[in-house]
């Protein structure tokens, strides 16, 4: 992948001409830390790279690490269960397409992510944890189908509501901003698949979208999950009020965040203790 | 929308707009107005506007509200056509849902927009078949990803947090929304999240302002002037 280029083609060529060089500037800036990196002679970096960096972008970048880091354990999760199901066997032969697209994803999303901590921020992206998906034996996701496209749906809505959290605490990055909603949103048509197809094979009554705070027939370990879906008000605007919706159908309008340290508690149910 | 369910009520002589319309010298967009099917006299001084959706976040904020509009507009005609009178039960579902949520964002944004919010658009479905199921699921699929990508590529610009935030809750719905339309178009396909949308990074596309707003020309009659949004 060439990190330039791609950066290049993120870059909304509508940015004003002070945020272009300034994106241009940081961006020349990462790749000269990078270049830095992969040894490349100290005299080829500019001294007025080394001099105006670190002010404004190291304190930047740590920030941005922590969160593009955070965003990675995620997709490490998501790639694995995956994998694994799809090794396992678990998936009806007709709707592995399904799920080889979406594991396509977010192996795509930890390639992606590990190449910008790594390449573009300078920082060290994070190993992949070692997950334990039975949750010390109380699920059977790969042996059991149904089980399987529980959890699928329980990680996906969970990351629909992580990157959400997340999307003010890397807005000082226009780059990083779009690519964490261009995957939001992915995450957002996969939980939204996932959602539905359990309900057309009977499994649930859910929609594709999110009513009240409804785990449906989940297990109600995830609840969590869906803690504070069912809020109506936004911006200090009842929106039940304001229309005379219903409340379940305001509710499934807006998604709502999770805080890093909401998902956390989630994620680490399915971290190997061992 | 079939035009003849239209034209009738559009062609009544003493039709007020009609004469506003003569009396402009407007006769002959005129005529394709009234084809349009403007089934809401009250929108009459609207009809060929030009709104400025502003700068800065208000800018953005009436951007969301303009394709809000045109969404649940699109919802609304949905419901009264012969497809959603026939269609299953499933769809009923999805299209009541999408219809509501639709509005709902559209009333959200209008009273956060308050007096800055921009007038009523001018919508024109004539290029949709109400009646018929593909049409109506292509227009649907149209709308819906077109959204996600306007919501996409907009975040950036917004210099409010909070906003950003609720931008984020609406566009996930979007997305979701898509997934569904695009399911019912293919079922238990891969399409729900393409690789039309979706390029090798797993990132969906974005589109800035002047790609979303021409696209939803199409759709839109009323005159859009983007010209202070944020660049």
């Amino acid at each position: 992948m060439n990190l330039i280029k791609l950066l290049d083609s993120i870059c909304p060529d509508t940015n004003t001409p002070e945020e272009k060089d300034r994106f241009y500037s940081r961006r020349d800036a990462f790749r000269q830390f990078g270049d830095f990196s992969k040894k490349v002679a100290l005299g080829a970096v500019p001294l007025s790279i080394l001099t105006a960096l670190p002010k404004v972008a190291k304190a930047d970048t740590a920030s941005l690490i922590g969160v593009l880091n955070y965003a990675l354990t995620l997709e490490h999760l998501e790639y694995r269960y995956y994998q694994m199901g799809l090794d396992s066997g678990v998936i009806m032969a007709s709707e592995r397409p399904i799920f080889q697209k979406i594991r396509d994803h977010e192996l795509a999303h930890v390639k992606f992510l590990t190449e910008v901590i790594a390449n573009v921020l300078n920082g060290t992206p994070v190993t992949e944890p070692k997950f334990d998906f039975t949750v010390g034996g109380a699920f059977a996701p790969f042996s059991d189908y149904p089980t399987f496209l529980a959890l699928a749906q329980a990680f996906e809505d969970t990351g629909v509501r992580a990157y959400k959290g997340q999307a003010a605490n890397v807005m000082e990055s226009d780059v990083v901003l779009t690519a964490a909603l261009s995957i939001h949103s992915v995450e957002a048509r996969h939980a939204s698949m996932v959602r539905r197809l359990r309900t057309k094979k009977g499994l649930d009554t859910q929609k594709g979208w999110v009513t009240n705070a409804s785990i449906g027939s989940l297990p109600a370990a995830t609840q969590a999950i869906y803690a504070g879906e069912e809020n109506v008000s936004h911006a200090g605007v009842n929106v039940v009020n304001l229309t005379g919706i219903d409340a379940g159908a305001v509710s499934e309008a807006w998604d709502e965040p999770l805080s890093m340290n909401e998902v956390l508690g989630i994620a680490g149910l399915f971290l190997s203790t061992n | 929308m079939k035009n003849e369910l239209f034209m009738p009520e559009g062609l009544k002589t003493a039709n007020p707009r009609r004469q506003f319309l003569k009396m402009s010298g407007l006769t002959v967009a005129g005529a394709g107005l009234l084809l349009m099917g403007c089934d809401d006299e009250d929108r009459m001084p609207m009809m060929s506007g030009k709104v400025s959706l502003g700068s800065g976040d208000t800018g953005i904020l009436n951007y969301a509200y303009a394709l809000e509009q045109l969404e649940a507009a699109f919802y609304a005609q949905v419901m009264m056509g012969s497809f959603f009178a026939n269609a299953s039960a499933e769809e009923k579902i999805i299209f009541g849902d999408l219809e509501k949520h639709e509005r709902a964002h559209r009333e959200f944004f209008k009273v956060a927009l308050g007096a800055s919010a921009i007038a009523d658009l001018e919508v024109d479905f004539s290029s949709i078949d109400f009646s018929s199921r593909n049409s109506v699921l292509a227009a649907a699929k149209t709308f819906e990803d077109l959204g996600v990508a306007a919501y996409n590529g907009a975040g950036q610009f917004l210099e409010s947090a909070d906003l950003l935030l609720i931008a984020g809750k609406i566009v996930s719905v979007e997305a979701r929304h898509a997934a569904a339309i695009r399911d019912l178009i293919n079922p238990n396909s891969v399409d729900f999240a393409g690789d039309d949308l979706i390029d090798v990074n797993g990132l969906e596309r974005t589109l800035n302002f002047q790609q979303v707003l021409t696209a939803a020309s199409t759709y839109v009659k009323t005159e859009i002037d983007f010209s202070q949004l944020p660049s």
